[in-house]
């Protein structure tokens, strides 16, 4: 029996996982239109590499990575190329960025796929690095961050490597699904996982309130005798998020701005082995996910579905009314965020869509029209997994204090929203410290702006200083050679000056400048001049080319 | 194409060796608070504080001969700045030096540009590009929005627009003040489906 540890605060919270686990995952209908956001994953957008008009076939390179840190994209189903131009995006923002448009032609024609080896084990860990990140992975669970990245050790030792499904968040049941109908394959996935991390063990972590995928992926193990522990962990949330998760198995921090590989861990989630296993057995790129679709819907259940595919599709897809919409969040209760529109697409870090109609039915934290003053009461504080004072922050974000608020350690806050839970006042306490977040990088942002214009700026006035020196210098220099130059120089110097007046004024003779707009009969008078000209004296041709041009005008 | 490469990092090294050559020659021995104060200015470099660029208007602060309330575009932000690096009171931003507006960066109507350069010369960042009969074009990510290349031009190509909302500029927006601070009788306060929370 794995020995757990335990993280400070969490809540606990109804599941309301029971409805969309009812039915097995199928595969969402192909839409008429699939759009493909360019940056679906932490770091550069992809650049594409096909245009408009052009035929794609399923799983063909769309857009390849931007640099190290990005990822690259794939025709998520046969068609055509109708559109690269900015579309709504899933993002709070509602703002629109460069998408790629793919108008299916129903047909799902896969490009060749060759799988590269019958052994993943042959491979080199970079050579498996590469196939993942040829394939665009990235991480599954959450941000988005290149999955072949986050599988580079770069020099460290890693000791552990964790698969997440713990799968904290109510109503999300897309981790537990796979985990149901794929075992095998995310294990396999994981092995390959380690192999490319040359990790010394394997942990996968469920949550105990998932009794069937617990057992399938046991079984496999046993079946497979893969070296994997296997542990269920308490069913607190946040438990899925990255370091309570290591926390929990290991009573080990991870150290504040650090990151697990710090501590020889790295943590990947479930939907990441399986599209790893995908990519590497059978040169499957990243096209599609499992989703979960749940809340105001006759049906929910979880779709597999393909990138591109819009929000409102899965919701009727699901037997939801999308008259009755009040709002759409991607994401869970706690952690997602409201959509301004359900045309935007399903991208890779699209776990959930939460749909809550007007009747209020779905239990959500705080919202912003029951706020009442705080009451000190210190709830927050004790709910906060990572031992942060939210009361604090909260206070330090009204008062638009970002300096104190970084005191108080606002860039550890995971944005869990366990403190907002738990308010009594019903205060909306992660939309403050997501507000004075983004205030800060703006901030920042503003300051590097500033100090490169300083530095042009005063790059400027060192230029225009240096000009106005060298001019002067020039002058002098000039000034001072025509008064030291006596008798013969001088002489030589005025000849030398006036031969060149002498040239300049032959070719102003020679090379006439009202040669514009003629009459085809004027032309052909000036061309034979010219030639009469070069003939009596080869050497000059001035206008020689002038002369060509305006033989070459159409007459 | 290796020689173009080179020539290109031996251009970029030079450049580099200048600007830090400028940034050494043009520091300011002596008087941190100027440092202090200029780090605080917005570096837009638009006089309208009435001094030729953010340094000298920090020099004038530091001297005591200005006031901390003549910086436009650092507004309401810069003056509050200003006002704790200083230990004295915040005050409105001086009406005479202008308002305080949402950032702006040039944009040149290509079409009409006459290549009379007299907008690079105003150019207090270096962030027009051209040559003399060439058309012109502003470099927006080093624009600075000071409005001083628009007077200069004499067919009037150039135009300040609003810099475009990005993703990298997108902020989340402050809660809406909670209910028990909103006017009573304000009716306009029905929940708006923002943010998840
Ligand atoms: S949202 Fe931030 S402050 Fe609140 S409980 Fe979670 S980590 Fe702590
Ligand atoms: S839980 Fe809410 S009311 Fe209690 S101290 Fe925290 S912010 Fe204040
Ligand atoms: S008004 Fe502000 S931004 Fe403009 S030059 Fe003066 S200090 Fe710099
Ligand atoms: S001042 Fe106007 S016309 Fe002259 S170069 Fe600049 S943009 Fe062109």
């Amino acid at each position: 029996m794995h020995r757990l540890f335990q993280f400070k605060g969490g809540v606990v919270l109804k599941e309301h996982k029971k409805d969309s686990t009812a039915l097995p995952v199928q595969p969402a209908k192909l839409p008429p239109t699939l759009t493909l956001p360019l940056k679906q994953h932490i770091g550069v957008a992809a650049e594409p590499v096909v245009a408009v008009g052009d035929e794609v076939l399923k799983g063909q390179l769309i857009a390849r990575a931007g640099d190290t840190l990005s990822a690259p994209l794939h025709a998520p189903s046969s068609g055509a190329v109708i559109a690269i131009a900015d579309q709504p995006i899933p993002h709070p923002s509602g703002l629109s960025a460069p998408c790629i448009v793919i108008e299916t032609d129903g047909e799902e024609r896969w490009r060749p796929r060759q799988r590269s080896v019958f052994n993943f084990a042959e491979l080199s860990a970079q050579e498996l690095r590469e196939i993942i990140r040829d394939a665009g992975i990235v991480g599954l669970g959450g941000a988005g961050f290149p999955a072949a990245v986050k599988l580079d050790p770069r020099g460290h030792e890693v000791e552990l490597l964790i698969l997440n499904g713990a799968e904290c968040e109510p109503y999300i049941t897309c981790d537990e699904m796979l985990l149901r109908e794929h075992a095998l394959e995310v294990l396999a996935g994981l092995l390959m996982m380690r192999h490319a991390l040359n990790a010394q063990r394997c942990i996968i972590a469920v949550e105990n309130n998932k009794p069937k995928a617990f057992r399938a992926l046991h079984e496999e193990i046993q079946n497979t005798g893969a070296n994997v522990e296997l542990v269920e962990v308490p069913t607190i949330y946040p438990t899925g998020s990255e370091k309570q998760l290591i926390q929990v198995l290991t009573g080990k921090e991870v150290p504040t701005g650090g990151l697990p590989i710090d501590i020889g861990m790295v943590c990947h989630n479930v939907g990441t082995a399986y599209a790893v296993y995908r990519a590497v057995e059978f040169d499957e790129p990243l096209i599609s996910r499992y989703v979960t679709v749940a809340g105001s819907v006759a049906h929910a259940r979880n779709l597999k579905v393909l990138f591109g595919t819009p929000l409102g599709n899965l919701i009727e897809e699901c037997g939801g009314n999308r008259r009755t919409l009040r709002r759409v969040i991607v994401g869970g209760p706690m952690m997602g965020t409201a959509m301004h529109s359900d045309t935007v697409p399903v991208v890779k870090t699209t776990n959930c869509v939460l749909v809550e109609s007007v009747m209020h039915d779905v239990p959500l934290p705080s919202r912003d029209e029951y706020a009442m003053p705080c009451i000190r009461c210190g709830n927050c504080a004790h709910a906060c997994p990572v031992n942060l004072l939210p009361q604090q922050l909260y206070w330090y974000a009204r008062a638009r204090d970002f300096d104190k608020i970084q005191d108080y350690n606002l860039f550890d806050c995971i944005e869990c929203g366990c403190c907002d839970y738990v308010c009594p006042s019903q205060i909306p306490l992660v939309g403050y410290y997501r507000y004075a977040k983004s205030e800060i990088w703006n901030q920042d942002a503003e300051k590097r702006q500033a100090d490169l214009a300083r530095e042009r700026h005063q790059f400027r006035e060192f230029r225009l200083e240096r000009e106005k020196k060298e001019r002067a210098e020039r002058h002098k220099k000039k000034r001072s050679a025509v008064s030291k130059a006596g008798g013969d120089d001088k002489k030589a110097a005025i000849e030398a000056a006036m031969a060149r007046v002498r040239a300049k004024k032959a070719e102003q003779d020679s090379a006439p400048k009202n040669t514009d707009n003629l009459t085809p009969a004027q032309q052909r008078q000036v061309d034979e001049a010219d030639r009469r000209r070069r003939e009596e004296n080869p050497a000059t041709s001035p206008r020689d080319n002038k002369a060509e041009n305006t033989q070459d005008r159409p007459q | 194409m290796l020689s173009a490469l080179l020539a290109l990092g031996a251009l970029g090294i030079l450049f580099g060796l200048l600007l830090g050559y400028a940034a050494i020659r043009y520091k300011v021995e002596g008087d941190p608070l100027v440092e202090e104060i200029d780090a605080v200015l917005p570096q837009t470099q638009c006089g309208q504080c009435g001094y030729p660029g953010c340094r000298p208007y920090a020099e004038a602060i530091a001297r005591g001969e200005a006031d901390i309330n003549r910086c436009p575009p650092g507004g309401e932000t810069v003056i509050i700045a200003l006002a704790d690096l200083l230990g004295r009171d915040p005050k409105p931003l001086d009406e005479e030096c202008g308002e305080e507006k949402p950032k702006m960066v040039a944009y040149i109507h290509e079409e009409q540009c006459i290549g009379c350069t007299l907008c690079i010369q105003a150019c207090p960042v270096d962030a027009i590009l051209g040559a003399p009969k060439q058309m012109h074009t502003i470099i927006e990510s080093e624009c600075t929005g000071c409005e001083l290349c628009v007077e200069p031009c004499p067919v009037d190509c150039i135009e300040m627009i609003p810099v475009k909302q990005g993703l990298d500029t997108w902020k989340w927006p402050a809660p809406p003040p909670p209910p028990y601070e909103r006017p009573a009788d304000d009716d306009d306060t029905a929940p708006q489906p923002a943010g998840a929370h």
